[in-house]
């Protein structure tokens, strides 16, 4: 049985009670910020920081739009970073959650490879080079608790359950905000364990917000990992 | 809130203005995103796009301080367009009274002004009463002189066109807002508003109350389910501590503070108590004595009786028109009039209007004792920028506080509903709760005055023992809070024992065989037990969200006030899916024959007004009970700027003319005159609108927050948000240092160059306008450069309150 995130953007009011309640449930750190001219803050995902609250603000259709991404891991169903790491000593998933972990262990790994092997661009590295990210709040999840980030979310932005529970809520949310945002759609949520709702073109919000916004969808960007590193795949799966 | 936080899901149009209520009140979008999945309109009123407006189905700009322009223009439109409800305005509101042939409007002036003391004579805005006393009526609102139609003539003024060349708004925006909104007047939908500091902090800010208190009242809004007119409060807990008299005008639930002509408890309760001659008007303040006795006897206990007059001579009584005010107490402080000062759970270094001036002022003093749970502004104002230690001869004490987690008992939402919390982790180190320390300090001071003093019999004579083995009780205050009877008394056959807690605030007396610390509480803390800790999530038979039995709100845990208006004359709701209460009594020949009403608590049992066969009843009570005439208040005399709320410019603004009328600004506002109250209009060197506002990552002046290096993290920095083009016009480059100034200080801020913030066009000509959130302070970030936006802000206020006006003033930005 794996669970699933539905992250409904068309909901989200910003007030990054996921990206706080992340900190304190992980005990990460603060990072030393400036105000950069933007509410967004910090500028970046990193290894102190697993969920962003990413903010951007334009002109869609004539109107003035502030969109809201709460940024993280989606912990795919074929992760390719897994996949190129090949070490399920340092990237596994967990199988009864289907919660991809990174482990102290991913510090031998080549960190630009597995970076670059994301189609979301999550994972960041610490100065020894040991990665990290979001990790689904797996002891949370497998105590019966839901990820910190959802348990605090007001609005219903933030959502958590079974896979089959939570493709038919994206189901349902999506159609409630299709009313509003004709181009609403869900990104990749045949491929990921979280599964977002935008209401207008995924590129407005986030540079990495969906893998399939060209033709190098995940799947193929899952395949095409394989291909390069058939070696790696392998032991993965014997892992 | 006349509704409650969970209410709002049952709204059909949500207007959020003077609030925003997505970053400010974040948990409250629960209820506003329930309520937009079922189709109904987010509509967001802001002088900048904000993460409220990122949610909005509309959102319109508004320059700060035009509020009541914008209204007045929705009042005018409901009016011309027959948009209000007809049969709720002319039997719950008070618009079918005849106004005095004295009251009159005339450049921007009500009748009754004297320019030398600047306050009105408001016996001239007096209702025509008959014979009897009562009310002169035109129940169809035809009369000349009727509310209705003096509330026509004043707002005939208010069109589109003059109302956006005052805002700024784009008439298209806001047509389509008072159509969307005004839709609500038809009977069985409901529209509610959102309203916060963004309304309450301006020299006009009752009045901007008011004025959307009369659109409710105009679409029969008020009283039911999805309504009403609701305050978020900026505290967790700020409407208990109003409900418990926390401002210096009134005594607790509400009883006004005794003046210095008042030299009886009978001359006091004569001037409190008001008389209606209307048999159909409750009246429920004519009780008034019950609860100023019950609350004495509350005070002093066994040394109130009815030969000392309960005590009463025992309390300070207030100079007749004088105003012991925030804004008026930091005056005087600055002046040196008084010695002492505790900063309890407050920062007025940072927090206040003006505060330059506020810190200037505690350099007066001989002593201040700051009472929190970090260090802020306050407290070490001795050693703050540009103060040098040596010169300042006030001797600060800092008490350590224990946080709300650490300590057990109620706090009061904005829903009016009281909730019993319990102790999480104990107070850290030498931490003690408030409750704590005021028992201990009121101790101390007992056994100071048991040698002997001036004027003792206040401080001995008081009734102090809420302590249970050395520590503060919560449970002890919360039942004093409710009250007991002091002897045995017999109540319609059946007898209370003395000490027996009183059931609710029906059975208070006044001649001192009940106490009662607040009657508003009476009914919170029973024989049944402690009403606010239930945690019942069933809820009533109305399911529209009231959970009657969780927790416990005031007046009597009726969770929707004034929903006797929710119903029509014969009792039936106008909304027959979410009805709060429906009337449900016997019926014989076309009478009722027994009254009893569903759901919610009503307003008073009584029988509806009308018969099923359409005849009037003559045991029936007006929808108001709070009122003394019973309707609710479409024209409100009791005002100190008049009757009908007129726009008026903000003390500081950026154009000559009034568009409006002859005043520039609210002729009653109350101005301060120190050296450090400078203030300037229309000044070339101060020519950009400014507002200060909150952002979700921090609470307040950040005494809390900015010691939380989670939230400092999301918004380390004060920030001056602006339009592209002000930008462009000053040079500034997004995310620079910029110096904003006034002619009462300055700070240095990071620019936020944003699409959000557009200049408007006003009266013609282009205006800008910035916006600075105030969380910071000096003592952290240790920098010292983050500071606080209130050095900015001027010192004047509103002329009912005396809240200050930090919403609408002018500034400078340039680069550094």
């Amino acid at each position: 049985m794996s669970k699933s995130f539905l992250v409904d953007t068309t909901l989200c009011t910003a007030c990054r009670g996921c990206q706080v309640a992340c900190k304190q449930w992980h005990d990460l750190p603060a990072e030393e910020t400036t105000n950069r001219g933007t509410y967004q803050n910090p500028a970046d995902l990193s290894f102190d920081t697993y969920k962003l609250v990413r903010m951007t603000e334009g002109v869609v259709d004539d109107r003035l739009r502030w969109l809201f991404f709460p940024d993280q891991c989606r912990h795919c169903l074929e992760p390719p970073c897994q996949d190129t790491a090949g070490e399920p000593s340092a990237i596994f998933t967990n199988a009864s959650t289907g919660a991809v972990i990174y482990t102290a262990n991913t510090r031998g790994l080549n960190a630009g490879e597995i970076r670059q092997s994301c189609p979301y661009d999550i994972p960041r590295q610490a100065k020894d080079g040991t990665l990290a990210k979001c990790d689904m709040c797996s002891d949370r999840v497998e105590n019966g608790l839901e990820p910190a980030c959802v348990k605090v979310c007001p609005t219903g932005a933030m959502n958590f359950g079974e896979r089959e529970d939570i493709l038919k809520l994206a189901q349902k949310h999506l159609a409630a905000a299709q009313q509003k945002f004709p181009k609403a759609t869900l990104l990749d949520p045949d491929d990921v364990r979280v599964v977002f709702l935008v209401g207008f073109d995924p590129g407005l919000y986030h540079e990495y917000a969906v893998a399939s916004a060209t033709e190098y969808g995940i799947s193929r960007h899952a395949a095409l990992r394989k291909m390069l590193r058939p070696f790696a795949g392998m032991v993965s799966h014997l892992g | 809130m006349t509704n409650h936080w969970i209410d709002i899901k049952n709204s059909d149009c949500i207007l959020i203005m003077g609030s925003n209520a997505a970053e400010n009140h974040p948990i409250s979008f629960k209820f506003v995103t329930e309520a937009q999945g079922r189709g109904t309109k987010l509509i967001s009123v802001d002088p900048r796009f904000t993460r409220t407006s990122s949610k909005a189905d509309i959102y319109a700009p508004i320059r700060s301080g035009t509020d009541i322009a914008f209204l007045g223009g929705m009042i005018k439109y409901i009016l011309d367009n027959n948009l209000y409800h007809k049969e709720y305005v002319q039997y719950y509101t008070n618009a079918p009274f005849l106004v005095s042939n004295s009251f009159k409007f005339k450049d921007g002036l009500f009748s009754g002004y004297d320019e030398k003391t600047r306050q009105y004579d408001k016996s001239q805005w007096a209702f025509q009463m008959d014979a009897k006393g009562v009310p002169e009526m035109d129940r169809s609102l035809k009369n000349s002189r009727c509310v209705f139609q003096l509330l026509k003539k004043h707002y005939a003024r208010y069109t589109p066109q003059k109302v956006s060349e005052i805002t700024g708004t784009p008439q298209k925006e806001l047509l389509e807002i008072y159509k969307t909104y005004t839709a609500t007047g038809k009977p069985g939908t409901a529209g509610t508003i959102m309203y916060a500091m963004g309304w309450t902090q301006h020299t006009t800010g009752v009045q901007n109350i008011r004025a959307m208190a009369m659109i409710q009242l105009l679409l029969g809004n008020m009283g039911v389910a999805g309504g009403g007119v609701n305050a978020l409060r900026g505290e967790s807990n700020v409407q208990g501590s109003t409900d418990h008299c926390l401002l210096w005008h009134i005594w607790p639930g509400y009883l006004q503070i005794p003046r210095a002509s008042d030299d009886s408890l009978a001359a006091y309760n004569e001037r409190c108590t008001p008389k209606s001659n209307d048999p159909l008007s409750a009246n429920w303040w004519q009780n008034y004595p019950k609860y100023s006795v019950s609350m004495l006897k509350s005070f002093f206990g066994d040394n109130a009786n009815a030969d000392n007059g309960f005590g009463y001579d025992w309390l300070p009584r207030v100079d007749n028109g004088k105003d012991y005010s925030w804004l008026s107490l930091f005056d005087e402080m600055y002046k040196g009039t008084f010695k002492g000062f505790f900063a309890w759970g407050q920062n007025p270094a940072c927090s206040g209007a003006n505060a330059g001036k506020n810190r200037q002022a505690f350099a007066k003093l001989d002593w201040m004792v700051n009472v929190n749970i970090f260090d802020n502004e306050t407290g070490s104002f001795w050693k703050g920028p540009g103060v040098n230690p040596a010169s300042v001869k006030t001797e600060v004490f800092f008490l350590p506080a224990a946080v709300s987690v650490e300590k057990e008992g109620s706090i009061t939402n904005s829903g009016r509903w009281s909730q019993w919390r319990y102790q999480g982790p104990k107070p850290m180190g030498n931490s003690w709760p408030d409750g704590q320390i005021i028992m201990e300090l009121g101790n101390r001071i007992k056994a100071e005055y048991a040698k002997g003093g001036t004027f003792p019999e206040p401080i001995v004579n008081l009734k102090w023992d809420y302590l249970t083995k050395g520590e503060y009780d919560p449970h002890k205050v919360a039942k004093e809070i409710n009250g007991y009877f002091v002897k045995d008394v017999t109540i319609k056959d059946k007898t209370y024992k003395k000490g027996t807690l009183v059931p609710s605030f029906a059975f208070l007396q006044a001649d001192g065989s009940t106490s009662s610390g607040n009657w508003l509480y009476c009914n919170s803390y029973t024989e049944k037990g402690n009403m606010a800790a239930r945690r019942s999530t069933k809820d009533a038979p109305n399911r529209i969200g009231l959970y009657p039995e969780f927790a416990w709100c005031w007046p009597v845990n009726r969770r929707i006030i004034y929903n006797r208006a929710s119903v029509d004359l014969k009792g039936k709701p106008w909304d027959l899916k979410d009805w709060v209460i429906k009337f449900d009594g016997d019926a014989k020949d076309g009478k009722y024959v027994s009254s009893r009403w569903q759901g919610d608590v009503p307003d008073g049992g009584w029988y509806p007004m009308q018969n099923p066969d359409g005849s009037m009843r003559d045991d029936s009570r007006y929808a108001f009970i709070m009122r003394k005439h019973g309707h609710g208040q479409i024209f409100g005399p009791g005002r100190a700027d008049g009757p009908f709320p007129e726009h008026y410019e903000p003390l500081e603004c950026p154009i000559e003319k009034n568009p409006m009328n002859a005043q520039r600004i609210n002729p009653t506002a109350p101005i301060y005159e120190t050296g450090a109250d400078e203030w300037a209009s229309c000044d070339p060197r101060y020519p950009y609108v400014a507002t200060t506002y909150r952002v979700v990552e921090h609470w307040q002046t950040g005494v809390m927050t900015r010691w939380q290096p989670w939230l400092l993290e999301m918004q380390p920095q004060v920030f001056v948000e602006m339009s592209e083009q002000l930008a462009q016009l000053k040079g500034i480059k997004n995310g620079e240092r910029v110096k904003v100034s006034s002619p009462r200080g300055a700070l240095e801020c990071t620019a936020v160059v944003t699409k959000r913030l557009q200049p408007f066009k006003i009266a013609g000509s282009d205006v800008h306008q910035v916006g600075i959130p105030w969380h910071f302070g000096w003592v952290k970030p240790v920098n010292g450069r983050e500071e606080s936006a209130n050095l900015l802000t001027p010192a004047a206020g509103d002329p009912n309150t005396r809240i200050p006006e930090t919403k609408a003033f002018m500034v400078n930005v340039a680069k550094i």
